[in-house]
């Protein structure tokens, strides 16, 4: 079936197996591989994704359901001359070791940070229990969110 | 493999009507597992995680109405007056799934784990499904039939759920074996009815679906009666009463040994929630009443 | 030996440079083995025997080939080559044939325009299968009547090592008995890869993996292909931990490429994932230690069981380690230990970080707190006076000769700052981190009980028992559009660790030149070897190192024969600093000046012999050691026997830190991994099935799960090594578990014999486990694994000329 999705500011269309999500279709279908794919099924955090503004699992989206909707991704963050100060923040606390959780991780803490500038430990980790990561035992991760939501406030780190 | 995406509730009902095979899917939170998974091929799909008539809720006459379309984070930001209810969304995975989750999917999947549904038993909730014929209101215990297993028509949609309004502290609790992320190896919605004066008992996860501990529920209001807790809530219940309780919880589970966790740690913890549950919502209730006069 | 230049040019060796893949990484950005694409690609797809054990009477694809959209559908006829590989032994079918000895064995691939073509297709090979008894129980499988996995029978090796007087007597002994689930390295980037065929009848094969050669090494004989013609490209990796040192998709992609002309994409999902690559061996220990009265220890006896699954891998390996690292980092003078793997119709185990000395931990650990409770000991103050040090004699006969530093990684864990007494939470609404039970909603603090637990563990560093091991680097230094620039070449995979970064930051040091470029790893340069046994840092450093140093040799012989020509002086040694050579620390000329032609050297690296274990395990086995210890803080709620872990501390033996904050990561990732186990991790087989192929029922730790980890580390450069460093990835997983049992023992004061650590068995619900006496020893014709008996090739010392 066609979908017409606006993926990061521009309209795209393409044809999906209708049985897709919105997870293939972003990957396979609009060149956006930023979301992962490491479970397929909600419980990694890998994919996240906004959808119409609201932090998502894009494996849990089927692709028709983005039909004539936005979404943005990783690939949304910062510019090509500047880094966003979340993931500038990952590069600073050592956050990134494999890097495969890392897009999903930038984009839900991006989201919080919207939502919550000043969140304190306890809240950022219950902000952060979708995503897993294997490699860093999340340590540098709140790290990084302290960083990140510090320089978004004004301060410095 | 076809989807269908409707605009209104009455487009969805019109083919549902046609076509009884096609499968809805709001949240995708259990659907798209199985679709990824490769367990399932409808041949029909149709999105109503869109469609405005299911995604709203209403006071209306002392009771509340919950629309099957509310997400879990818009639960927890509008009904924060419902705290078992709330507590059952925020145990509900990340803030990806509370975004997407629904309770009508809840619902419509009918597993005996599904988070909200022992709040819904404990509220004595009513199920309100709707189909291009009309409406049709099930009582509960008729709604939930077995594991997955509900009396929805296949031209039905689940509209919501509805249910008096309880006046009286409660809480959910979920058991898992880590700390966030889990399927329910058991849980628990006790739910304290002041103006009936009863205790409301549902159990999650141990069972083919929701079961209510009856005989529970009846011997711990007469004990809280003999210890005159109705009318005073700084009143002691005694030690007995509360354990009697425990042990009459963890009778009323029906667990069986599966990959997430034993028979006898699903009862055991059923009990010791109920415990816990009961003693908060006592807890709960003085500090709401405020501080004892002097005497 | 390093000889550091002057002052030290920026971004160099023990500074927190920032990862050299970071950018791409953070933008989603970086093309990991899943997210490769290429024009035409058909997408390939596994069909698996759905049973453990099976004879397979016929397969006919007829339907699935017939099917719109599908390019290929083979079998193990179509292999052309060698029908079978593995790492130690040729012993796995490419596809199964005729029998298949695990459910989860390949039969057939697909290639299809879509994966869901691919699937629909599989669907469609109509495969009559004749199960066949199965034997899934370890202890079983050494029995005379149990179902025989391969002809020659279960047992895959069986090794003793004796040492002093195995019949020592003791004061007192203390005796337990262990085990150890399967765990799953559970990487979040599963297997994928692509294989491109080439004009000249070759292949290109872009795979996340973690050592190109012995891949290739493997899949060319299949191809019926010559090495040449088989080129491997190191793809995106999405961790590993050990799960990628085996082949998974490699030969089928390549397989399928070939016989299609068409670049094919293989990716697997997560439920794939689990039948696709080998596990953590569960174990069986049984342990008893002997004492004198004031505590020193006399002797340890073990008994250790390794369930290997269907197929070798590297399990030989595996039983070695766990079986040299029985005793613990303790002076023993006496010992008799007994290591057995046996082949069950069980998926496949084999390298998980830590591989052997994980389970050891565990058992030897649990023993040393027996021990102090006997005597009314310490727990730490009893290791401090058993740990050994660098001279002690161990169990195999092997003396430390490097730094062992046990004392003082012990003392510094043991002073890290204890975490305040449970805080109650204001809220009283038990909020998600402050109880057990985290989000659940389960607690407002009832019933908690805190417990403190200590443990030591050591690994080996690098490929042991006489394997020699090495890695070959390319330095090239040349001028660039911005001044003096180094390249690298090196096979070495990058899997998240960090070696890309530290071998960056080698060159510079060693070159002086900050523009340092690494090239993507593929077989076009020789063997790095794997990124496992935390051997990278040594031997791939290494290797950089030397190639430097070469190119400075160079550099320097070019700058005095100009200097000579032009009649100017040189006084004092030369140097690099800063992009200048300098003499006698006084900068001379840009580097440029010197680099008109490129400067180039090809160096390996190998690390000193060791030597195997002969019938009564005794030799030379392991390269060098690495030591930690850790502290663990857990709140039990002992009423749902749920828990909380509150802190990690823990100090680690690293010789030097090349990159401190990539030291940090590994240490707490390795911590994150060993609470898994202790916790929640474990692969539930029944019947040779497994049970909880997902993340929604294999559970590992979510950053609610996950404590505040302190750490310490312990620099004692070891002797011999790249700027005295040792390997880092490894001892934190060893240790972590045995400290959280420890510390669960505590709280409950029950005893806890099992990990993972059900709710069940710290709410008292699980009757205590009954005595077990060990199995007998089965009889072996030596040390060395069966197969090498019967005749069956090595797989890696071929290609290592070992």
């Amino acid at each position: 079936m066609r979908i017409r999705v606006d993926v990061n500011g521009e309209w795209k269309t393409a044809d999906v197996w209708p049985g897709s999500s919105l997870l293939f279709a972003l990957r396979e279908h609009f060149g956006l591989a930023g979301a992962k794919n490491a479970c397929e099924q909600g419980e990694c955090g890998s994919c996240s994704v906004w959808l119409d503004g609201t932090l998502v699992c894009a494996c849990l989206v089927l692709a028709a359901q983005a039909h004539d909707r936005r979404v943005r991704t990783v690939e949304a963050l910062g510019s090509a001359e500047r880094l966003h100060p979340v993931q500038e923040a990952f590069l600073e606390a050592g956050a990134v070791q494999c890097g495969f959780c890392t897009p999903g991780l930038i984009v839900a803490v991006a989201d919080l940070l919207e939502r919550d500038p000043a969140p304190d430990e306890a809240e950022v980790r219950e902000a952060l229990s979708g995503n897993l990561c294997r490699c860093t035992g999340y340590a540098k991760i709140l790290d990084a969110v302290r960083i990140a939501s510090a320089r978004m406030r004004g301060g410095g780190a | 493999m076809d989807v269908l995406l409707p605009r209104t509730l009455a487009e969805a009902l019109e083919v549902k009507a046609a076509h009884p095979d096609t499968v809805p899917i709001a949240g995708g939170t259990d659907l798209m597992v199985d679709l990824n998974f490769d367990r399932r091929r409808p041949r029909v799909l149709m999105d109503i995680s869109r469609l405005p008539e299911l995604a709203v809720w209403r006071r209306e006459d002392g009771h509340l109405f919950l629309g099957a379309g509310l997400t879990y984070t818009r639960i927890i930001g509008d009904l924060a007056a419902f705290a078992p209810l709330v507590d059952a969304c925020r145990t509900v995975g990340s803030p990806q799934i509370r975004n997407r989750g629904t309770v009508g999917g809840n619902l419509g999947t009918a597993s005996p784990a599904g988070d909200a549904l022992p709040v819904l038993a404990a509220y004595d909730a009513d199920v309100v499904l709707i189909s291009a014929a009309g409406r049709r209101t099930l009582p509960w215990a008729e709604f939930l039939v077995g594991p997955k297993r509900s009396a929805l028509r296949p031209d039905e949609l689940v509209l919501g759920a509805r249910w008096r309004i309880v006046r009286g502290p409660g809480s959910f609790s979920k058991v898992g074996p880590r700390n966030a992320m889990v399927i329910a190896v058991a849980s628990l919605c006790l739910v304290i009815d002041e103006d009936r004066r009863g205790v409301r008992v549902a159990l999650g996860s141990v069972g083919p679906t929701i079961l209510r501990a009856g005989a529970a529920e009846l011997e711990i209001a007469r004990a809280l009666e003999s210890a005159g807790v109705w009318d005073d809530p700084a009143a002691a219940v005694p030690r007995e009463a509360i354990e009697r309780f425990q042990s009459a919880v963890a009778a009323a589970a029906r667990p069986i040994d599966d990959v997430r966790g034993s028979a006898a740690y699903r009862r055991h913890a059923c009990g010791v929630l109920a415990r816990r549950a009961l003693s908060w919502a006592l807890q709960d209730r003085r500090a709401a009443a405020g501080p004892t006069p002097a005497r | 030996m390093s000889v550091l230049t002057g002052a030290r040019t920026r971004g160099g060796v023990g500074e927190s440079v920032r990862r050299v893949d970071g950018v791409p990484k953070v933008k989603g950005a970086f093309a990991f083995a899943s997210d490769l694409f290429a024009e035409g690609m058909l997408w390939g797809y596994t069909l698996r025997c759905p049973h453990p054990s099976a004879r397979i009477r016929s397969i006919d694809i007829s339907n699935a080939l017939a099917t719109s959209g599908v390019h290929a559908v083979l079998l193990a006829a179509d292999v052309p080559g060698k029908k079978t590989f593995g790492l130690e032994f040729s012993d796995q079918p490419v596809l199964a044939r005729d029998r298949a000895r695990y459910a989860g064995e390949p039969v057939a691939v697909v290639a299809a325009v879509d994966p869901e073509t691919a699937r629909r297709a599989a669907e469609r090979i109509a495969v009559t299968y004749e199960v066949l008894p199965a034997v899934t129980d370890m202890e079983e499988a050494l029995g005379a009547t149990a179902p025989r996995v391969h002809d020659f029978g279960n047992i895959l090796r069986h090794l003793r090592i004796a040492h002093g007087d195995p019949e020592a007597t003791a004061e007192l002994w203390v005796e337990g008995y262990y085990e150890t689930g399967m765990q799953d390295q559970a990487m979040l980037g599963p297997e994928a890869g692509m294989a491109i065929p080439a004009d000249d009848g070759g292949v290109d094969l872009y795979v996340a993996t973690q050592w190109l050669h012995v891949d290739r090494q493997q899949i060319a004989p299949c191809l019926d292909l010559p090495p040449d013609k088989v080129r491997l490209h190191l793809a995106g990796v999405g961790g590993a931990f050990g799960a990628r040192e085996d082949v998974s998709m490699h030969i089928h992609a390549c397989l399928l490429a070939l016989r299609t002309r068409r670049p094919v994409k293989m990716a697997y999902g997560r439920a794939e994932s689990f039948f696709g690559h080998v596990h953590r061996h569960p174990a069986r220990i049984w342990m008893r230690h002997g004492a004198k009265r004031d505590g020193t220890l006399v002797s340890v006896r073990a008994r250790i069981l390794l369930d290997g699954g269907a197929y070798a891998s590297s399990s030989s390996a595996v039983v070695a380690n766990a079986s040299t690292f029985a005793t613990g980092p303790y002076e023993v003078p006496n010992a008799l230990i007994e290591g057995t793997c046996v082949y069950t119709n069980n998926p496949p185990c084999g390298a998980m970080r830590g591989f052997g000395a994980v389970q050891a931990c565990v058992a030897y650990e649990a023993q040393m707190d027996k021990l102090a409770a006997r005597l009314g000991r310490d727990p730490v103050d009893l290791r401090l006076q058993n740990a050994l040090s660098t001279g002690s004699l161990l169990a195999t006969g092997q003396i430390v000769r490097g730094s062992a530093p046990v004392r003082e990684v012990i003392r510094r864990c043991a002073a890290l700052p204890v975490p305040d007494p449970a805080p109650r939470d204001p809220s009283g609404r038990g909020g998600g981190y402050a109880y057990p039970g985290g989000a659940g909603n389960v607690s407002r603090g009832e019933g908690l009980r805190r417990g403190v637990g200590f443990a030591v563990g050591w690994k080996n560093l690098a490929y042991s028992e006489g394997f020699d091991d090495s890695s070959e680097a390319r330095v090239r230094l040349a001028a660039g559009p911005g001044g003096p620039r180094a390249e690298v070449e090196c096979a070495a995979a990058e899997v998240g660790q960090g070696i890309h970064t530290v071998l960056v930051q080698i060159v510079r040091t060693e070159l002086g030149v900050e523009t340092v470029v690494i090239h993507p790893p593929d077989t076009r340069i020789g063997s790095a070897g794997s990124t496992s046994a935390s051997r990278q840092t040594m031997m791939s450093g290494g290797a950089v190192q030397l190639a430097c140093l070469a190119v400075r040799e160079a550099l320097f012989a070019r700058v005095r024969q100009r200097t000579a020509v032009e009649g100017t002086g040189l006084r004092g040694d030369l140097g690099i600093e800063s992009g200048q050579v300098c003499a006698g620390g006084v900068p001379l000329a840009p580097l440029e000046r010197f680099l008109d032609e490129p400067i180039e050297a090809t160096r390996v690296y190998h690390h000193r012999r060791t030597r195997p274990l002969d019938g009564a395990g005794q030799g030379d086995p392991h390269v060098a050691f690495a030591f930690a210890a850790q502290r663990a803080v857990v709140d039990v709620d002992t009423d749902l026997g749920l828990v909380r872990v509150v802190q990690i501390a823990t100090a680690q033996d690293v010789g030097r830190a090349l990159n401190p904050q990539s030291v940090y990561g590994q240490i707490e990732g390795g911590t994150a991994q060993g609470l898994g186990l202790a916790l929640m991790e474990e692969v539930q087989l029944k019947d040779g099935l497994i049970e909880n192929a997902s993340f929604t029922d294999y559970l590992i730790p979510t950053i609610l799960d996950m404590p505040p980890v302190l750490s310490a580390l312990v620099e004692e450069p070891e002797p011999g090594l790249p700027f005295g460093a040792k390997g880092v990835g490894e001892p934190s997983t060893v240790v972590s578990t045995a400290a959280i049992l420890a510390a669960l023992r505590d709280a409950t004061g029950r005893d806890l014999h099992r990990v993972p650590v059900r709710p069940d068995d710290l709410a008292g619900l699980t009757p205590p486990a009954a005595t077990r006496e060990p199995p007998p020893s089965p009889e072996v014709p030596g040390p060395a694994p069966i197969p090498k008996y019967l005749g069956l090739e090595a797989g890696q010392q071929e290609m290592m000329g070992g």
